[in-house]
């Protein structure tokens, strides 16, 4: 496997969000705007990172059968930290994402990459690939985050873009993420197949 | 690549205690340095929200009225000039509501913060503009024990956020609420 596979495979090519279709809980649900998306989907790229390479370091001496315990408290582990530093200086930002920066805990992308990647492969891979996910998860969470946004309260990272004028509230609503959310995975596959096809 | 560790009872015992182990060292290292700075960020934001809502004041006095925080405040010569009160329901579309309340020494809203909200982001989280001075909903300058402090809809005189009514409901109780205990400050 090499690198540029790596980086492609994250971004588009089993796109945790698009093609993979992991982690739907706090994609619905931190993507009430664009910042929230962004935060959630970094946050969850860091935990990816260094849990990747804790686990790729000690794949060796994790025995088979208690390697998903391991995984867990190694993964809660950063998973907390994020929570305290977060709390610490960001305040406002843990204020709106709260509860769903403990849920990157059980986030199926974390684990998933630690079952299937990172315990089979080198440091320097394990760490290259839980930061491309994590990119591909934040894409994700971004693009996501702009459309409700935008068409919810039309607003753009927080610029209001449509004056006093009302957005479609049902964008911001648990409904348009699943809408939001459908729409943009037919329309990402499509051009994802295309140049497929094409190459 | 390095051999395996087998999955024997030892192997097993040692390296999930060792992990949990430096887990549990490493995270208790980062509390104790976050600690300071999460409270820190608390206080600030609770700062921040009296001298908001509160008119020009020179010393404040914390008191404990009906199981909320109330921060009196005194003017130079010792007169009250009035009070910022932290109170709070579930009533919320989202849940818990907190808010800091202020009070002129009359009983009049002065103006008010928002500490916790869970409101949907367009709607309910509008709360945080509308009632205020130039919104739409403006209860800055309302004396709650006149009444009247309720959404058109229950038969009060406060616009309404446009769909979110639930939110609006939950805020004017908390205010008025605040303007129970407000009366029951002893100064």
């Amino acid at each position: 496997m090499n690198t540029k596979d790596i980086i492609k495979n994250g971004l588009i090519k089993e796109n945790p969000t698009w093609v993979l279709i992991l982690g739907m809980c706090p994609t619905l649900a931190t993507t009430t705007s664009a910042v929230n998306g962004m935060s959630m989907g970094l946050a969850t790229t860091f935990v990816l990172v260094m849990s990747n390479i804790v686990i790729s370091l000690l794949k060796s001496v994790i025995p088979d059968k208690v390697r998903i315990p391991a995984f867990i408290v190694i993964i809660a582990s950063f998973v907390t930290m994020v929570e305290m530093v977060m709390k610490a200086y960001l305040p406002d930002l843990y204020d709106s994402l709260g509860l769903f920066i403990s849920l990157i805990v059980v986030n199926c992308i974390v684990l998933g990459r630690a079952e299937a990647f990172a315990s089979k492969n080198s440091v320097g891979h394990s760490a290259l690939d839980g930061l491309f996910m994590g990119l591909g998860f934040t894409w994700a969470l971004t693009l996501l985050g702009i459309v409700r946004e935008l068409l919810g309260t039309g607003c753009f990272f927080g610029i209001n873009l449509i004056g006093g004028a009302d957005g479609m509230l049902m964008m911001i609503l648990p409904a348009g993420g699943f809408l939001a959310l459908g729409f943009l995975m037919a329309l990402i596959n499509q051009i994802r197949r295309r140049s497929v096809k094409k190459s | 690549m390095a051999k395996k560790a087998q999955s024997t009872l030892t192997n097993m015992l040692l390296s999930l205690t060792a992990i949990a182990l430096v887990a549990a060292a490493i995270l208790a290292a980062l509390n104790a340095v976050t600690q300071e700075p999460i409270a820190a960020a608390q206080k600030a934001k609770v700062e921040n929200a009296i001298s908001a809502v509160l008119p020009a004041f020179a010393s404040l006095e914390d008191q404990d009225v009906d199981g909320k925080a109330c921060h009196v405040a005194y003017d130079a010569q010792g007169k009250m000039v009035g009070a910022a009160i932290e109170a709070g329901n579930d009533k919320g579309f989202g849940g818990h509501l907190q808010m800091m309340v202020g009070f002129d020494a009359d009983g009049s809203v002065t103006g008010y913060q928002i500490l916790e909200t869970h409101e949907t982001p367009g709607l309910g989280a509008k709360a945080d503009l509308w009632f205020q001075k130039d919104g739409k909903g403006c209860v800055v300058g309302r004396k709650p024990a006149e009444g009247g402090l309720t959404v058109k809809k229950d038969g009060g005189d406060v616009d309404a956020i446009t769909g979110s009514t639930i939110t609006s409901r939950a805020f004017l109780s908390i205010v008025n609420d605040a303007a129970k205990t407000f009366t029951n400050i002893t100064h």
